[in-house]
C-alpha cells in the first residue's frame, strides 16, 4: 500500500478516535486519542526503520569493503553516509521496496545488491546448488545400486573346512570391521 | 643481509630441483645404482629445509634490525612496531607469506623424509611429489615475488608499518595455523599420488595419510576460527564470518578434508570408496592451492586479499599442471582401485558416510560456486554481481542442518547393516530430548512459522541436542560395559573406553564440539544492536543492558594514538562492568581502526564499538551489539581440537576383566552398541 494512502487512513482513524473520545465525559480518558495516535505513529516509525534495516541488509556498501551496507563500520565511510541517507529518504517518501532497490541498482550497478537476483542469468546462481544436490543424490543412488548388485565371489560346491590361517584372517577382519 | 637471503633461496631452488628431478629419474627409469640416486634426492630435500629456513631467518632478522633497504621490510614494518609483530612481518605481505608457505612445506618434507624407514618406496614417491611442489614455490620466490628485492634510490628513514588490522595478538598465531593447514594437505596428496603411481598394494598408505590429514585438518580447524575470532575482536562490525572470498577459500579444503576423514574409514574398514578417496585427497590439495591463488592474485575483491600481482598466472598454470598429472596417473592406473565389498544395506554406516560425503562436497561446491559466480557473471553478462551473506546463508544453512542430522544419526549405525529395531531403541531418548528442547524454545517465544531464521534456529537447537545426546549415550553405554568388567567407576571407565579406541571416541568428542559450535552460531538469529551519539552521562539500552557514557580519553601509545570511550555497563540497575572501546590512529600508514570492547559471558556478548565522532555534531558515536551464545563457538572449536588430539593418541590394549569367568557369564548381557566401530 502506498505510504500516502496509509497516512490518510491513519489520520481519518485518529480523527474518529478523537471524536469518540470527546463524546465520553470522563476527563481521564481525554488523553486516550493522543496516546493511541502516538502509538500508531510510533508503530509507523518502527515499520519504516524495519524497512530501512531490511533493505539496508539487501545491499552492500560501495566503499570497497564488501560489507553489508548497514554493517560497514568504516570511520567517515565516503559511501555509507550518502547511501544510508538516500535509503532513509526513499523510505520516507514511501517508495516501494522494488523501486528503491532498482534506483540503487541504476545508480551503483548490480554489484550493489548483496545477493544475485532471481531473474535472468542471476537465477542460475540460485539454481546450481540445488541442481548439484539433485545430481549428487542421483549419483549416490546409482553408486548404491551398482554396489548392491555387485556379485560376490561364489563358492562352487560344498566349501572346504577353513584352514587355521584362514580362520585367523577372518577373525582379524571381524576385529577390524567391528573394533571389538 | 638481502644477498644472503637471495642466495639461500637460489640454493633452496637448486636443492629442491635436484630432489625432484633425480628422485623422479631414480623412480621412473631405475638406472643402475638408482637406490643411491634416490637417497641423494632425499638428502637434497632435507637440505632444502635448511636453506629456506636461512632465508626466513634473514627476513625476520631484517625486520628486527629495521633494514629498510629491503623493500618488503620497508612496506610491512616500521621502527615502532612491537617485537611480536616484527616477527609476524614474515607472513604479513605477499612475498613473505610465500616464503613462509615454502618454509612450512619444506618442514613437512623434512619430517616425511626423516621418517622414510616406515616404507622407503612409498616415502620416496611422496618425497618427489613434495619436491615438485617446493620447486613451484621456490621458482615464485626467486623470480616472481622476491622477498629480498632492494629499495632503489635514497634509503627511507622509517617503514610504512604493518597494516593496522594485523596489529593484534591473534595475527601472530592465526596465519601460521592456517598455513600449517593449507600446506599440510600437500602431504596426503603426495602419498596419494605416490600410491597411485606405484599401484601401492594394501591400505598402509591410507593409514599413514589419515594421520597426516588429521594433523593438518586440526591446524585448519583451529586456523579458520582464529581468523573468525580475530575478525570479531578487530574488525568491529559485530560479526565473525562475512562469507568473504578469502574466508571461503580457507573453508573449501576444510570441507573436502573433513569429507575425506570420514570416507577414508570406508576404505580402511571395508575396502570401499578407493577412487573417491583418491579424488578427495587431490581436490583438497588443489583447493588449498586455489585458495592461495585467490588470496594472492587479486582476482576477487576481498578485504583480506593481498594486492593484485602478476603471480596469479603462475598459480593458474600450476593448478592446471597438477590436475593433468593426477588425472593422467589416475586414468592409467585406476584398475588397481577396485572396491572389495558391496553395500549390504541402506541403513548402515557405509550409506551414512556416502550421504555425509555428498553433503560436504555439495557444501564445498556451493561455496566455490558462490565465490566464483561474480567472475562467471562478468564473463557471460558483462557485469559483476555481488554474492554475499544473504546468498550463502540461504543455501548453506539447509546443507549444514542435514550434516548435523547425519552427525547425530551416523554413530548409531553399524557397519554393513543396522536393524531398524536397534536404531529405534538407541534413538528414542535422544530424540525425546531434542523434542523437549524444541518445546522449551516454543514456550520461550521462538515462533518458527513467523520467520525462516527462527525455523533454522529451532532446527539447529534440536539437532545439536540430538548430537550431544547420541554422543553422550554412546559414551555412557560403552563405559557401563567397561565398568561391569573392571569394577571401575563410570568416570574411570569412560577414560578407559576413550583410551581403548581413541579414534572412535575422539571422533565423538569432535562431533560434540561441532554441536556446541552450531549452538553458538544459532545465537546470531537473536542478535540485537543499538547506536547513539553519546555525551557524558548519556544512556544506550541494548537488551537487558544499559550503557552509560562516563568519559572519553586520549592515549598515546608506542605505535598509535587512541581515543578511548569509558562506558559503564548496568544490568537491572546494578553495575556489571566497564568497557573501553577504542578508535586508534596509526601514523606510520595513516590508518584508523576501531577496536571493540567486549563483555563476554556464556549467555551472550555485549560488544561495544567507538565509531568515532559525527563530523556534523562533533559528538562521539557508540554502537553496541548484543550477540547471544558467541562464546560457545570458541568453546566448540576447542572441544573439536581436543577431540582430534584424543583421536591421534595410540590405542591402549584391551581391558582385562576382573570379573571371574562364571560371574561374567551371569551378567545380564545387553545388546552391544549398534554403532560398533568408528
Amino acid at each position: 500500500m502506498p505510504r500516502s494512502q496509509s497516512k490518510t487512513r491513519l489520520t481519518r482513524f485518529s480523527h474518529s478516535v478523537h471524536k469518540m473520545a470527546t463524546l465520553i465525559p470522563l476527563k481521564r480518558f481525554r488523553m486516550v486519542p493522543a496516546i493511541l495516535l502516538g502509538t500508531l505513529l510510533l508503530l509507523g516509525a518502527g515499520d519504516d526503520s524495519a524497512r530501512v534495516d531490511r533493505l539496508g541488509h539487501k545491499m552492500i556498501c560501495m566503499c570497497g569493503c564488501n560489507q553489508i551496507l548497514l554493517e560497514c563500520n568504516h570511520l567517515r565511510c565516503p559511501s555509507l553516509t550518502p547511501m544510508h541517507a538516500e535509503l532513509v529518504a526513499a523510505v520516507d517518501r514511501g517508495d516501494a521496496d522494488d523501486a528503491i532497490v532498482q534506483s540503487f541498482v541504476q545508480e551503483y550497478g548490480a554489484v550493489v545488491l548483496a545477493a544475485p537476483t532471481t531473474r535472468g542469468f542471476d537465477r542460475i546462481a540460485w539454481i546450481m546448488p540445488y541442481a548439484a544436490l539433485v545430481l549428487g543424490i542421483l549419483l549416490v543412488a546409482f553408486v548404491v545400486r551398482v554396489w548392491r548388485n555387485r556379485p560376490l565371489p561364489t563358492a562352487v560346491g560344498v566349501p572346504a573346512p577353513a584352514a587355521q590361517a584362514e580362520l585367523d584372517r577372518f577373525r582379524a577382519q571381524v576385529r577390524k570391521e567391528t573394533d571389538l | 643481509m638481502s644477498a644472503l637471503g637471495s642466495y639461500a633461496l637460489l640454493l633452496a631452488l637448486a636443492l629442491a630441483g635436484y630432489s625432484f628431478l633425480f628422485g623422479l629419474l631414480a623412480l621412473a627409469a631405475r638406472p643402475p645404482g638408482w637406490e643411491r640416486l634416490s637417497e641423494t634426492a632425499r638428502r637434497a630435500g632435507i637440505a632444502s629445509f635448511g636453506t629456506v629456513l636461512i632465508a626466513a631467518v634473514v627476513l625476520v632478522t631484517s625486520a628486527f634490525r629495521n633494514d629498510f633497504s629491503i623493500a618488503y621490510i620497508f612496506h610491512h614494518s616500521n621502527r615502532d612496531l612491537p617485537l611480536p609483530y616484527k616477527f609476524a612481518t614474515l607472513w604479513s605481505g605477499q612475498e613473505g607469506s610465500l616464503l613462509f608457505w615454502s618454509l612450512l612445506l619444506s618442514g613437512y618434507g623434512l619430517v616425511l623424509r626423516l621418517r622414510h624407514k616406515t616404507d622407503e618406496a612409498l616415502f620416496a614417491h611422496a618425497s618427489v611429489v613434495i619436491a615438485g611442489v617446493q620447486v613451484f614455490f621456490l621458482l615464485l620466490l626467486n623470480f616472481a615475488a622476491r622477498p629480498f628485492a632492494v629499495m632503489q634510490g635514497t634509503l627511507p628513514a622509517d617503514g610504512n608499518g604493518l597494516t593496522s588490522l594485523l596489529q593484534y595478538p591473534e595475527m601472530v598465531i592465526h596465519p601460521p595455523m592456517l598455513y600449517l593447514g593449507y600446506v599440510g594437505f600437500t602431504v596426503p596428496f603426495a602419498f596419494a599420488l605416490g600410491a597411485l603411481v606405484m599401484k601401492y598394494p594394501g591400505d598402509k598408505w591410507i593409514h599413514i595419510t589419515r594421520r597426516w590429514t588429521m594433523v593438518t585438518w586440526a591446524f585448519l580447524s583451529l586456523g579458520i576460527p582464529l581468523g573468525a575470532h580475530w575478525a570479531y575482536y578487530v574488525l568491529g562490525w559485530g560479526g565473525y564470518w562475512g562469507w568473504d572470498p578469502v574466508e571461503n577459500a580457507s573453508l573449501l579444503p576444510w570441507l573436502t578434508g573433513t569429507a575425506f576423514l570420514h570416507s577414508v574409514m570406508m576404505q580402511e574398514k571395508r575396502g570401499m570408496l578407493k577412487v573417491w578417496n583418491m579424488w578427495l585427497v587431490f581436490t583438497t590439495f588443489w583447493l588449498s592451492i586455489l585458495g592461495t591463488y585467490l588470496t594472492r592474485s587479486g582476482v576477487l575483491n576481498s578485504v583480506h586479499a593481498f594486492a593484485q600481482s602478476p603471480i596469479g598466472g603462475w598459480f593458474k598454470w600450476f593448478l592446471v599442471i597438477i590436475f593433468v598429472v593426477f588425472a593422467g596417473f589416475f586414468f592409467k592406473n585406476k584398475s588397481y582401485l577396485t572396491s572389495e565389498h558391496k553395500l549390504e544395506s541402506l541403513v548402515s554406516r557405509e550409506s551414512s558416510f556416502l550421504f555425509n560425503n555428498l553433503l560436504f562436497v555439495l557444501a564445498c561446491f556451493t561455496v566455490l560456486w558462490g565465490t566464483w559466480f561474480p567472475l562467471i557473471s562478468e564473463l557471460l553478462q558483462g557485469h559483476k554481481v555481488t554474492v554475499g551473506p544473504p546468498f550463502f546463508n540461504s543455501v548453506i544453512v539447509p546443507v549444514a542442518l542435514l550434516l548435523l542430522l547425519l552427525t547425530a544419526v551416523g554413530p548409531l549405525l553399524a557397519w554393513r547393516k543396522t536393524s531398524l529395531d536397534s536404531l529405534r531403541r538407541n534413538f528414542l531418548w535422544p530424540a525425546l530430548g531434542a523434542l523437549a528442547v524444541a518445546a522449551l524454545m516454543l514456550i520461550f517465544g521462538v515462533r518458527p512459522w513467523r520467520d525462516l531464521s527462527y525455523f533454522y534456529a529451532l532446527m539447529t537447537a534440536m539437532l545439536a541436542t540430538l548430537v550431544v545426546l547420541t554422543v553422550t549415550s554412546e559414551f555412557v553405554r560403552g563405559s557401563r560395559v567397561i565398568s561391569r568388567h573392571t569394577e571401575q567407576n563410570l568416570a574411570a571407565s569412560m577414560l578407559h573406553l576413550c583410551h581403548r579406541n581413541t579414534r572412535r571416541y575422539g571422533g565423538y568428542i569432535v562431533h560434540f564440539g561441532v554441536a556446541l559450535l552450531f549452538l553458538g552460531i544459532l545465537g546470531t538469529v537473536f542478535n540485537q544492536e543499538g547506536e547513539k551519539e553519546m555525551a557524558f552521562g548519556d544512556k544506550l539500552v541494548v537488551g537487558p543492558y544499559t550503557l552509560v557514557c562516563r568519559s572519553y580519553t586520549q592515549e598515546e601509545r608506542p605505535n598509535y594514538s587512541a581515543d578511548v570511550a569509558i562506558m559503564e555497563v548496568f544490568k537491572s540497575g546494578r553495575q556489571m562492568d566497564t568497557l573501553y572501546p577504542e578508535s586508534r590512529f596509526y601514523p606510520a600508514n595513516q590508518q584508523q581502526q576501531h577496536i571493540p570492547s567486549v563483555r563476554s559471558t556464556l549467555k551472550e556478548d555485549l560488544y561495544v564499538v567507538y565509531e568515532g565522532q559525527n563530523p556534523e555534531t562533533g559528538r562521539p558515536i557508540i554502537k553496541a551489539h548484543l550477540n547471544p551464545l558467541v562464546s560457545w563457538i570458541w568453546i566448540g572449536v576447542l572441544v573439536m581440537i581436543f577431540g582430534t588430539i584424543v583421536a591421534l593418541v595410540p590405542n591402549a590394549a584391551p581391558v582385562r576383566s576382573v570379573v571371574p569367568a562364571d560371574a561374567a557369564a551371569n551378567v545380564r548381557v545387553r545388546p552391544a552398541p549398534v554403532g560398533a566401530g568408528d
